[in-house]
């Protein structure tokens, strides 16, 4: 079965190079966008550790001046918390997918070198809870463990702050098999013990493939005219909460700026929102690049059909079954989307290297081109079906009455 | 000759409709796409200065420790630590330089009734006007001595003018930002350079406009708020006067190459006697970029509009090779009536000017769909929520490539398909039935 069909081919050597070449650089390209696609989604759904759906946040700027930061932050907060439906609130100078992102370098001994940069997450006390962070080691930050910020002074509370909490992926990373518990780090001046250690908490920017739990919380209370209030409540719940906040906010002092009111959700989602367009701009061309490939296998291949209508009823007529024809041009498409593939595979790791080299994209995974290469068997067989199933109605009579077209 | 192969061509083509239709679309498709990355592309790596952008440079003067790992691989970002922004502006070395950093200050609307805003703008050194030609609607900028003596003076963009004063001239009046007075010296004509490159380049470099710009030391020393990048080593703590911490922006203008050379060796002195302080004990040489140059080093085009751009051009690649295919298989399937034609006298020439009609237009027929994707295309991309959004507009210079594109791909792709039909031999295929 397979000789005649060689032959056949070699006859047609350039147009069957042309569609080896395309279903090679479909293979290739499908292939790295499906893994682009993968990782992408990996990325959008990395978990905050926050309790996501119960979250709504507010901006507040105090214009006063002198400003009395830490007194204004707890009026405004015992206002926040008699809200009907809120079950906790806090100040914070950070979130998640917020704005700003403020890193301090991590060294394990005094004066010792960096080994990673961890963003800071500082609040009032209550924070954590009111976040939802799930403590799976060690304890809360106690009451006497908060002091301000002092960001009029560079943020130097950093230097004195006696206790902080990490992530797990964070302690795992500064102690790897040892555990994090009571050990002490130096993200300032002064020694910083760990007290606890949260399950997840994601940077502000999260971006790249590691270090997106480098995050600590601080017992450190916002002292900037600038801060984010954080409120929980059940998900119905959170719109009405949100726009009872900033009404509770002004009524309580004229004298401020209430701005970027939102829930924890649209965060997220404006975050993500390139990527969101990045995933529908893979999967069209993704699709595309599929359906052009099967448009132009199917074309090709009842345009061969028409051309050997009359070697096809000689075949009839000599004793193939409609099955035989069939199944010629079945394996005849097979072989062809089969050279395709072995050439896609050369090219789908090179291009793979390439984004590696230009995009930061890990290494493609085992398992995308076997997946890649079933897809387009499939996808050949399904588009050379059609003509296949004409030429196999084709009558033996059609070996005396068709000329050679 | 010309018209009677054009009808040949509508003929065959309108012969297999369903073909023809999914050769136009595949060529339509892949013009589409890759016209509209391209077109964003060439907007958002257009010049944001025309004219002055040649004589724009950063200095390059990386202060960081030496580190290791990820942080010592990040590559420098221009940023200066506030004495040497200072040396360099006292230095009065380049024919006009400047400092700066973003900030932002809450406004107070002169009519009480109306609430305050909070506003972004940017803290900047007397040159930085004249320097990047910043075009004023009235009263001009400030004095170095102004800088010096820390004057409550501030230049408004022309949508913060219009928003604080209605249509009333803005000169002279009295703006409060934050808890202080500025008088108002200097009114912008809308000026938004795009990218906005004398800022940090980050994700958001496009789409912003800075509404205030207020003296650095003023601002300083009144502790406004800054925003943007503020990266500290060392321990003296996250403070604007260290030297161990890199926020400031600097920009100088050098005219001509031997300015550029002059000041690029006036760097390496300076970055000689600060490492005998010991300072900047990273061994890379001073460096100096033009605006261009810079903006392509910092990445001012997001990477995944390049990748958008070589996904569309691999799509239009994949369509080309198919309709390469297609139309070779479609003109040898006629290889009887070529055969007929060669042996009635018609030269190779005429027949491959006939086939290559037939593919020209399918490929003018691409072209013509491609065009209105692009458009499509465009019209999609300005409604993403980026900065650059806006931009995405066919200028002439890409709708003439658009053209050159379509008929280059169709002339491309009936090239080789023609050739092998002029190739058919007259007599071989007469003997066959």
């Amino acid at each position: 079965m397979l000789r005649p069909i060689l032959a056949t081919l070699t006859r047609h050597r350039l147009t069957v190079l042309l569609l080896v070449l395309q279903v090679a650089f479909t293979c290739a390209i499908v292939c790295n966008v499906a893994f682009m696609i993968v990782q992408r989604t990996a990325l959008m759904r990395l978990p905050s550790g926050l309790a996501e759906d119960e979250l709504v946040a507010i901006e507040s700027i105090d214009l006063a001046e002198p400003g009395q930061p830490l007194a204004r932050h707890e009026a405004d907060l015992a206002a926040l918390r008699a809200i009907p439906g809120v079950s906790a609130a806090a100040a914070v100078d950070a979130l998640p997918f917020g704005r700003g992102e403020w890193g301090n370098g991590i060294a394990t001994a005094p004066g010792g070198e960096a080994m990673l940069t961890a963003a800071a997450f500082d609040g009032t006390p209550g924070e954590r809870a009111a976040l939802g962070l799930k403590l799976v080691e060690g304890r809360d930050f106690l009451p006497g463990e908060y002091l301000p910020l002092d960001s009029a002074h560079g943020w130097s509370g950093i230097d004195r702050v006696p206790a902080a909490i990490v992530t797990r992926a964070l302690a795992a990373r500064l102690f790897p098999g040892q555990g994090a518990l009571g050990r002490t780090v130096y993200p300032g001046d002064g020694p910083v013990r760990i007290v606890g250690v949260v399950e997840h908490l994601l940077r502000p920017r999260p971006r790249e493939r590691d270090g997106n739990e480098y995050a600590m919380l601080f017992p450190m209370l916002p002292d900037d005219a600038q801060v984010i209030y954080v409120l929980r409540t059940a998900p119905a719940q959170r719109e009405r909460v949100l726009a009872r906040a900033a009404e509770v906010l002004a009524a309580l002092d004229h004298d401020r700026i209430l701005r970027r009111p939102t829930t924890f959700a649209q965060m997220r989602e404006a975050y993500f929102r390139r990527d969101r367009t990045m995933i529908g701009l893979l999967l069209a061309a993704a699709g595309g690049l599929l359906l052009v490939t099967a448009l132009g296998i199917a074309g090709l291949a009842s345009f061969w059909v028409q051309q050997r209508r009359r070697t096809i009823g000689v075949r009839r007529a000599l004793g193939a079954t409609r099955g035989d024809i069939l199944r010629y041009f079945q394996a005849e498409n097979f072989l062809i989307v089969g050279f395709g593939i072995a050439l896609g595979a050369v090219l789908c790791y090179a291009l793979n290297a390439l984004l590696m080299l230009h995009y930061e994209l890990p290494r493609l995974p085992p398992p995308y081109l076997p997946a890649g290469a079933a897809l387009l068997w499939l996808l050949g067989q399904g588009a050379v079906l059609g003509p296949a199933l004409r030429a196999a109605a084709v009558p033996p009579v059609a070996a005396i009455r068709d000329g050679a077209r | 000759m010309f018209a009677y192969y054009l009808e040949l061509a509508l003929r065959s083509l309108t012969r297999s409709r369903a073909l023809t239709a999914l050769m136009v679309l595949a060529i339509g498709l892949g013009i589409g796409a890759s016209m509209t990355m391209l077109t964003v592309l060439h907007v958002m790596s257009g010049d944001p200065l025309p004219g002055r952008s040649g004589s724009l440079y950063v200095p390059l003067l990386d202060a960081r420790p030496l580190g290791h790992g990820r942080r010592a691989e990040a590559p420098p970002n221009g940023d200066l630590a506030w004495p040497d922004a200072l040396a360099l502006l006292r230095a009065r070395r380049a024919a006009r330089q400047a400092a700066m950093a973003g900030g932002g200050a809450p406004v107070r609307p002169p009519q009480g009734a109306r609430l305050p805003f909070f506003e972004s703008g940017r803290y900047v050194t007397a040159d930085f006007f004249p320097m990047f030609g910043a075009p004023f609607r009235a009263g001009a900028g400030w004095s170095a001595q102004d800088d010096d003596a820390r004057a409550r003076v501030v230049v408004l963009n022309a949508g913060l003018a219009a928003r604080l004063f209605g249509d009333a001239p803005a000169l002279g009046r009295s703006v409060r930002l934050k808890n202080t007075d500025f008088r108002v010296v200097g009114v912008l004509d809308d000026w938004h350079p795009q990218p906005l490159f004398y800022a940090p380049v980050d994700e958001s470099v496009f789409g912003r406009a800075d509404q205030f710009f207020l003296p650095l030391q003023t601002a300083l020393d009144l502790k406004m708020d800054f925003q943007g990048r503020l990266s500290c080593w060392g321990s003296e703590g996250d403070q604007r006067g260290s030297g161990q911490c890199a926020w400031l922006q600097f920009w100088v203008q050098l005219d001509g190459p031997a300015q550029a050379g002059a000041y690029r060796r006036f760097l390496q002195d300076y970055l000689g006697e600060q490492r005998a302080h010991g300072r900047f004990p990273r061994p890379q040489a001073a460096a100096l970029y033009g605006l261009m140059d810079w903006l392509d080093l910092q990445g001012a085009v997001p990477g995944d509009l390049r990748l958008q751009l070589w996904l569309a051009l691999g799509f239009l690649f994949v369509c080309m090779v198919n309709i390469v295919a297609l139309l070779l298989a479609k003109f040898l399937r006629r290889s009887g009536e070529i055969s007929v034609r060669r042996a009635l006298g018609a030269r190779r020439r005429d027949i491959f000017l006939q086939f290559g009609v037939e593919s020209a237009v399918v490929g003018l027929a691409g072209g013509a769909l491609g065009l209105a994707l692009a458009e499509l295309g465009l019209w999609s991309v300005r409604q993403r929520p980026d900065g650059y959004a806006q931009l995405a507009r066919m200028d002439p210079s890409m709708l003439l490539a658009t053209f050159a594109l379509a008929v280059g791909a169709s002339v491309l792709a009936g090239l080789l398909p023609s050739w092998r039909a002029c190739r058919v031999a007259p007599a071989l295929q007469l003997k066959t039935p």
